[in-house]
């Protein structure tokens, strides 16, 4: 059984520039008394304010909102990248964060050791990394480019290797940025399917979309973020005329 | 071809999850022994890591890390000849010093510049995935013991090219073995962290570690200095560098080495542990 709740979460950015990144800068800062005034340029970005919600199996959450509303500094504080400066967030299942097609790989490692670094992430053991190995070099076609390091790829190719192993392996919740990526029509029909398979054998799903027939067909619960904060929670229908109304409006 | 996926592909194993419990002191703490024993539950990904880096690294060459062991020896031999020649040196007695120190030396110098980049090579996978940042560690401990390995036999030639061998005492070397990897994965949070938050630190510490070598008994050795060497206590590379070497060469390290050695060691470890609880949780915003 999987559920995640959030509670009271904000998140605020530090932005360092130039001297803030210096020790010696720092140091000299402080001790000349300088902290606080123009010594360490320490501006903070309110990322998200006072998120609270809670999730359980079957609930499939869409997150809607302008660029810049923490869409995406959500996403990222739900799988446990970013930690909120108050609140906190608890999920429990296991979770697969697709928030970009890189997947954090190496660029410099071959696609079949990326793959097997995410097996061993995961907690794989080895007989079920070969299995990975096999269903991702399947789907991504990528043939002999296995074995050569993944600088070498093509951009399809990236997204092919990426796609075929976020999609490779079943997480309890699953998280998704804006993720549709443009590929060739063929592409396209072969990551549909496979995708949603992954999206249904999730208990918990929560996507981030701009695209408002990807929200209508998975998802059964949106929040809409503005600024950083929870404008409005509710059913799909509901919560997506409020935002299409003040879109239109604007 | 439609790729359906099949009910048997990998599901993840179920896990739980708690991030930020505010700033008290008990949560973080238990958040960052958490990701001690997380990171360490996670050892075959380390060493997966540390080896790949390893194999990247050589990747094209001909010898692979095989270099490293030609130009250590290469290193220890001009030193040798050249040191007996200048300085009179009994090459007996001098040479295993010499080749077992620079071994040493260099893990272990090696390790402390390599520790500086412990998170900042690995920002997009801190970005990507919650990792826990000990992994990072395991795998830079890793690359290094595996390029101490690949010089190890220069050190083995010499020792046996001149007949000497330890015996058993040799293996005391142990546990300074382990301190040492205790303080090395100390070593690589306290420095890694640092330096994604000071991005001039790097040439700080490789300029402290130059002078640590001037000032440490690699190239000469201790009794050389007679009386003058008493601040050799205040150097923690010193004591921390005889555990190892001293059995290996036979002698059995006195318990004052021993004491100040795991000193240094524990107040090392404190200082990295109470670094790591405090900001364990903004490392992912420095990135």
């Amino acid at each position: 059984m999987a559920s995640m709740v959030v509670e009271n979460v904000s998140v605020d950015f530090p932005l360092y520039h130039g001297s803030a990144r210096s020790l010696k800068k720092t140091m000299f800062a402080r001790a000349a008394g300088r902290l606080g005034e123009d010594g360490q340029h320490r501006t903070v970005v309110q990322a998200l304010r006072d998120i609270n919600f809670a999730l359980s199996t079957g609930d499939r959450l869409g997150l809607i909102g302008t660029n810049g509303a923490g869409k995406t500094t959500l996403l990222r504080t739900l799988a446990g990248i970013y930690e909120p400066t108050c609140g906190r967030v608890i999920v429990d299942g296991g979770i697969n964060a697709l928030l970009d097609t890189q997947l954090g790989m190496n660029p410099e490692l071959t696609g079949r050791e990326n793959i097997l670094l995410r097996g061993l992430y995961s907690g794989l053991g080895r007989s079920r990394i070969r299995q990975l190995e096999e269903d991702v070099q399947d789907f991504a076609e990528l043939g002999a480019f296995m074995d050569l390091p993944m600088r070498m790829y093509s951009s399809g190719m990236v997204v092919r290797l990426g796609f075929g192993l976020a999609t490779a392996i079943n997480p309890q919740v699953l998280l998704m940025d804006e993720w549709f990526m443009a590929g060739d029509a063929r592409f396209m029909a072969k990551a549909r399917g496979r995708l949603e398979n992954v999206v249904q054998g999730a208990e918990i799903l929560v996507l981030s979309s701009h695209q408002n027939d990807a929200i209508r067909a998975w998802c059964t619960r949106v929040i809409w973020l503005d600024h950083g904060r929870m404008r409005a929670d509710g059913g799909v229908d509901e919560v997506l005329s409020l935002y299409m109304g003040q879109q239109a409006a604007a | 071809m439609d790729q359906a996926l099949d009910h048997t592909a990998p599901l993840l194993p179920p896990s739980h999850m708690e991030v930020g419990t505010g700033p008290t002191n008990g949560g973080r703490v238990r958040q960052a022994v958490a990701d001690v024993a997380d990171g360490a539950a996670l050892w075959r990904l380390g060493l997966t890591l540390g080896w790949l880096d390893i194999k990247l690294r050589y990747r094209g060459s001909m010898l692979g890390p095989f270099w490293l062991t030609i130009s250590t020896a290469i290193w220890i031999a001009a030193m040798g000849a050249l040191y007996s020649l200048l300085f009179h040196m009994d090459l007996h007695g001098y040479l295993p010093f010499l080749a077992l120190s620079l071994v040493l030396w260099t893990a272990f110098g090696g390790l402390v510049g390599d520790a500086c980049n412990t998170f900042l090579q690995s920002e997009a996978t801190i970005r990507a995935m919650r990792m826990p940042y000990f992994v990072h560690a395991v795998r830079v401990v890793v690359r290094t013991v595996i390029g101490l390995a690949h010089n190890i036999p220069v050190v083995v030639v010499v020792f046996a090219l001149l007949g000497l061998w330890p015996g058993r005492v040799a293996f005391w070397c142990i546990p300074g073995l382990v301190v040492w990897t205790i303080d090395s994965f100390a070593i690589c949070i306290a420095l890694g962290t640092l330096c994604a938050r000071f991005r001039d630190i790097p040439p700080i510490v490789a300029s402290i570690m130059q002078i640590a070598f001037f000032i440490t008994p690699i190239m000469w050795q201790p009794q050389q200095l007679g009386t003058h060497g008493w601040w050799l206590k205040l150097n923690p590379f010193y004591d921390l560098l005889e555990v190892v070497r001293q059995p290996l060469l036979g002698a059995v390290p006195t318990v004052q080495m021993w004491l100040a050695a795991a000193l240094y060691s524990v107040l090392f470890c404190v200082l990295t542990s109470m670094l790591f609880v405090r900001v364990r949780g903004r490392l992912a915003f420095w990135m």
